[in-house]
């Protein structure tokens, strides 16, 4: 029998129920593999003790025939929902030592489900970032090397650690958020699968703010089924989200069935925009093949404003998060530093505990919300969002789903582009779209790059079509045969 | 738009974020090359677009009600500074 972390979630799940295995046992294996994997500095916690008394909880239940969707099943969460006594740092020196005494709802409905918290991942501070690189906790690094090179990779951000715990099996799967990609950037560099749900699927009660309009949580896993799964126990209306949405739950692993028959995928012509690698569009195409192969009508669409939406998300995000990171001010959690009067600690803390990048998109969107500067910048680009939203509209008028890259090319080395904020804003360029229009869409595994490294596929669905969209997904991913998995040089 | 030191150190005080003098420079140069790629925003019409402020229907509204309450320890437990049940800030008046 091959190792227990290396079965994909539904596996793990279906064996934990016909006792094949007990949840302690699974928990133990993901543990000893996480103590194994330092270097790539995943998780910011480790919940050792308590996934083993969560497991035990979970062989009880399973014992007595009462176990849920995801009884026993070992779950790394990114460091940005609220877990109740365990230390949650959002990768930030500001929240220092916050232990929350309530838990996300999200992860609520997960416990809820059986499944076990394995520990806290590591993120970009506050998720602002598409490297993992400025989290205060240091760098994760991506599992994948480039052939013939040891050079240290990103594993993409802001949930890189939930990548890294995905794709080096050290867990059966991992909760993300994604504000403009953050869930799919990773996902597609990493060789996993990433859903960002439609805006209101999802709770967002008790997930660190970055910009509240665009934020989504997620499910990051090895295998479409395994995201429709973890989609299917994270989803669902709150009340103490007044975004969320008060619809039913589909039982999305059902909804995997089904071919493409009929199905009409929609390639957006602004996406093939100047400097696109060839290799990337070579994906692409065969991406379009794969679906067209099985019965789907691939045409082009036009998504004129595309090239704009970029620049909007750049004011929108900062302006959001600019007010959201206002709390974080000395007294009621996390870091102080003294100061004279109020004013002067206010300053320090922030000055001290925000790192560089949140800082500059405080300042940003503190400037593009102050006195004669809001028209100018925040409320043009609500007014540009409108129009992005518009343009998938009409474009879902002719077609089912919209097929993309997912990044503009592999992962990249560690600091290989921190120098220039524009150049790692470029990453999110095919992703920021879906989170303007609120959107849901999925990134798939669908090849390696000429040095060995992966490369992922986009699929952008219609408002609350995660079912469908979860199908075409399936579909990709058989067609692809994604099945590479990094070598395990981590481990000594 | 460029933006320059003197601004930087405005925008910051807003932001109640306190830089060293080493940050100023720097900033200033990345807000402007982030500020002038934004430019760009002015391309198009957008006279009689509506702003989009959310997804999806307009917020719910709910009863302005109690629903949970006597917390305060647990409230206080992540306080740097806490005291008898408040928390505590530098003296404000003299």
């Amino acid at each position: 029998m091959s190792a227990l972390t290396d079965l994909s979630l539904d596996e793990a799940r279906k064996g934990l129920a016909r006792k094949d295995f007990s949840a302690r046992e699974l928990t133990r294996a993901c543990l000893d593999r996480i103590a194994a994997a330092t270097p790539l500095n995943g998780f910011i916690t480790v919940a050792a003790e308590r996934a083993l008394a969560m497991a035990d909880a979970a062989d009880a239940r399973l014992s007595a025939g009462e176990g849920g969707l995801l009884e026993g099943v070992p779950l790394a969460v990114k460091d940005l929902f609220c877990t109740q006594g365990v230390l949650t740092t959002a990768g930030s020196h500001i929240l220092d030592g916050f232990v929350p005494p309530y838990e996300s709802t999200v992860t609520a409905n997960l416990w809820r489900a059986g499944a076990v918290l394995l520990g806290k991942t590591n993120l970009d501070e506050f998720a602002m970032g598409s490297s993992n690189e400025t989290s205060y906790y240091g760098p994760a690094v991506s599992p994948w090397r480039a052939a013939g090179s040891e050079e240290r990779l990103v594993p993409g951000g802001s949930s890189g650690g939930s990548a890294v715990a995905v794709a080096a099996r050290l867990a059966a799967g991992a909760l993300g958020t994604d504000t403009g990609g953050s869930i799919r950037q990773p996902a597609a560099l990493t060789g996993t699968v990433g859903l960002k749900p439609t805006y209101g699927r999802c709770s967002r009660w008790g997930i660190v703010a970055f910009a509240s309009s665009l934020d989504q949580a997620g499910p990051m896993t090895r295998t479409v089924t395994d995201a429709a799964l973890l989609l299917r126990a994270m989803a669902g209306h709150d009340p103490k989200d007044s975004t969320s949405v008060n619809r039913p739950v589909p039982d999305y692993v059902k909804a995997l069935d089904g071919g493409l028959k009929g199905l009409k995928v929609g390639l957006p012509k602004e996406y093939r925009a100047d400097g696109m690698s060839p290799e990337i569009e070579a994906l692409w195409a065969r991406g379009a093949d794969w679906l067209r192969a099985q019965g789907a009508e691939v045409r082009e669409v036009s998504l004129p404003r595309t090239r704009y939406a970029l620049a909007a998300y750049y004011i929108i995000a900062p302006a959001e998060a600019s007010s959201n990171l206002a709390r974080y001010d000395g007294v009621r959690f996390g870091l102080r530093v003294p100061g004279r009067d109020p004013t002067e600690m206010y300053e320090n803390t922030r000055g001290e505990g925000f790192g560089t990048e949140v800082k500059r998109r405080i300042l940003i969107g503190t400037y593009a919300l102050s006195a004669g500067y809001y028209d100018a910048y925040y409320a043009r680009a609500q007014k540009v969002r409108t129009l992005i939203a518009r343009d998938f509209e009409a474009a879902f008028e002719t077609v089912d789903v919209l097929l993309t890259p997912t990044t503009p090319g592999p992962a990249f080395g560690i600091g290989a582009k921190t120098n220039d904020p524009l150049t790692m804003y470029l990453n999110d360029v095919f992703t920021v779209t879906v989170n303007l229009a609120g959107l849901p869409g999925i990134s798939v595994p669908a090849g390696l790059d000429a040095s060995g490294l992966p490369l992922g596929l986009q699929l952008i669905g219609k408002p609350f079509a995660e079912d469908e969209l979860l199908r075409v997904a399936a579909r990709l991913e058989e067609a692809a045969g994604f099945s590479a998995r990094p070598q395990e040089w981590w481990t000594a | 738009m460029s933006v320059d030191e003197g601004t930087v150190r405005r925008v910051a005080k807003l932001a109640r974020l306190r830089l060293i003098e080493a940050e100023v420079a720097p900033l200033a140069r990345e807000l402007s090359g982030i500020l002038a790629w934004v430019e760009q925003l002015g391309e198009l019409d957008v006279s009689d677009v509506p702003p989009m402020t959310g997804v999806g229907a307009s917020l719910k509204r709910r009863a302005d009600q109690v629903t949970e309450g006597g917390l305060a320890e647990e409230v206080l437990r992540n306080a740097p500074h806490a005291e008898d049940g408040f928390f505590t800030v530098p003296k404000v008046v003299e």
